[in-house]
């Protein structure tokens, strides 16, 4: 059963092929199975879950199933859900229950969805490869020598190994489309403001925004419909209409104008990415879509800008962490002083101090100009260059990756060769658009993500590329064998 | 440009956070190692630009300065660390 996508499973659910609590078992099962290899559960909930389901079989049966009604999903351990341990994978939201829920994962949970799970990530979601986690590394179901890619490799890693259909997830440089590429799964990151951002931990709140992670642009668009959408608590979220996602999947992509950066393709790239890409681009022209070439000549500094903005933002979000009112407090303070810092160096991990301490810098007196002012005058840049793209064609399509996973403390101790591999998907936060990551193909036997971005709050026409680009190839379909 | 012993001390103590003297060397490397990655933001002359705090330049909601919240106080303090008589308790810190 554990090979259907979420849509398959709706269908068997509504035709009583099988009921959501035998659905909910039988993914329990696989992911109590297979989790102490792969570690990408933080928390698994089988007595909500299966009290879930079986009302979710009696709302079914009753003829009042929602969209989602009986389908079991996990979230990211970053998203607050009343009366259960959010801990954001660190040591200093260890104790910490949610008072209230976060309202993308409580609009996904009122569709009817059976929450299995929290997933594992990597801490406050600073990283790119899962290995952050106070909660320990999460490994590629591909090759469980290797990362799942980061920082919402929990959710990528459970979908991909088939341990859930459908996780939500965060992306601030790419912690939703990195860890799908690098598990060969789908993943798309919305527009800023497209889903709420109220009760998601805060990394850096200009570039944070929720998304889907799932086997198929389909099973995406089930799950962004319910995610989406205005929220008044969330004084960043858009007040824009949501299409229909699910409508807009067929649509031919005849007369497609398709643009391809060529400052994407460079030297560092691994050569079966770029045949990869090169084998999907010759499928679109196929289908009746033209590729156009476009510039986006300052993309190598979109790097240094989302350090200095997300760190600095970082270093003021996690100002909340004190020890007073909530997570981790030190034992037997001196003095309030005392209290806050030593709460503070016990409860984080090695990255997010140094991200605090990164952002710090970066704001203090004598720097504020320099960098982050700097930062944010480069940002305009990157992202009128993108605006100025995007009246050329309808899509951006680009690697998601430079390579394909890298093996497990290849690169925890070089921080700026960590941060590097987020090269082709930090551009996109700076420039608040919406991409997506499908799988490809494959790279000595690891998959490979193609990205697709587009305009704003245009997440239909990208699901409709992605959908298209599906239904021409089976890379979505492979899952990971052997060494699970 | 790296910084010296003095500069990560101090910046620790505006982030409030202890940093053990074996891992200042540490921090000295990352920092100059990221500080180098800014760096390259100079390589652009980008004083006719404005700066872009947020991606949607959207503007400030207002609404209307009801009471719509409940008294949550009871549940928030659950799972605070310390707590007498509906206060948070802390070190003296007002002689």
């Amino acid at each position: 059963m554990h090979e259907y996508t979420l849509m398959e499973l709706s269908r068997l659910l509504r035709e009583r092929e099988v009921s959501s609590v035998e659905l909910v078992n039988a993914f329990l099962h696989r992911a109590e199975q297979f989790n102490d290899g792969l570690n990408c559960f933080i928390s698994l909930f089988p007595e909500h879950a299966l009290e879930r389901a079986r009302a979710a079989d009696g709302l079914i049966a009753a003829g009042e199933a929602g969209p989602l009604t009986g389908l079991p999903v996990a979230h990211k351990d970053i998203f607050c859900t009343a009366g259960f341990k959010t801990s954001c994978a660190s040591k200093m939201l260890d104790n910490f229950i949610a008072p209230y829920n976060a309202t993308a994962t409580e609009r996904i949970d009122a569709a009817g969805s059976v929450m299995i799970g929290k997933t594992n990530m990597d801490e406050f979601a600073m990283g790119s490869s899962s290995e952050t986690s106070f909660y320990g590394p999460v490994r590629n179901p591909w090759d469980t020598d290797r990362v799942p890619g980061g920082s919402s490799g929990g959710s990528a890693c459970a979908v991909s190994a088939r341990l859930v259909p459908a996780a939500t997830a965060t992306d601030t440089g790419g912690s939703i489309r990195q860890p799908a590429a690098l598990c060969g799964v789908t993943g798309l990151k919305p527009t800023y403001g497209r889903v709420s951002r109220y009760g998601m931990i805060a990394y850096a709140s200009s570039l944070d925004q929720g998304g889907p992670i799932t086997q198929t642009a389909q099973d995406a668009a089930m799950l962004l419909s319910a995610m989406s959408g205005y929220d008044r608590r969330d004084a960043t979220s858009a007040d824009v209409k949501v299409d229909n996602y699910l409508d807009a999947l067929n649509k031919e992509i005849k007369g497609l104008k398709i643009g391809l950066p060529r400052e994407y393709f460079s030297a560092e790239l691994e050569r079966p990415i770029t045949d990869a890409l090169d084998g999907a681009l010759k499928l679109f022209e196929q289908a009746g879509a033209s590729i156009v070439d476009i510039e986006l000549p300052h993309t190598e500094l979109s790097i240094p800008v989302y350090y200095v903005i997300a760190s600095a933002e970082c270093s003021s979000n996690l100002s909340r962490y004190d020890g007073v009112r909530f997570g981790h407090r030190c034992t037997d303070p001196g003095d309030i002083m005392d209290l806050f810092c030593r709460s503070r160096s016990e409860g984080f991990g090695n990255e997010v101090k140094r991200r605090i301490m990164t952002g710090t810098y970066v704001l203090s007196a004598g720097y504020y100009d320099a960098y982050y002012l700097k930062a944010q005058r480069l940002r305009r840049l990157l992202r009128d260059e993108f605006r100025a793209a995007l009246e050329q064609v309808d899509v951006i399509v680009t690697p998601t990756t430079p390579t394909a996973a890298f093996p497990l403390g290849s690169r925890l101790d070089d921080p700026v060769a960590m941060y590097l591999s987020d090269i082709y998907t930090v551009s996109v936060n700076l420039a608040g658009l919406p991409a997506i990551s499908i799988p490809a193909g494959f790279s000595h036997g690891l998959p490979v993500g193609m990205q697709i971005i587009g305009n704003y709050f245009r997440e239909a026409a990208l699901l409709n590329v992605a959908h298209q680009y599906q239904q021409m190839t089976d890379w979505h379909k492979r899952m990971p064998g052997g060494r699970q | 440009m790296p910084l010296d012993k003095k500069e990560i001390e101090n910046i620790a103590w505006l982030a409030r956070l202890t940093i053990a003297d074996r891992a200042i060397a540490g921090y000295t490397k990352d920092l100059a190692d990221i500080l180098a990655l800014v760096e390259q933001m100079q390589s652009v002359d980008t004083t006719a630009i404005e700066p872009l705090a947020h991606p949607l330049e959207i503007d400030t909601q207002l609404r209307p300065d009801e009471v719509k919240e409940e008294d949550q106080r009871d549940s928030f303090q659950n799972i605070a660390p310390l707590t007498e008589d509906g206060y948070y308790i802390v070190p003296k810190f007002i002689e």
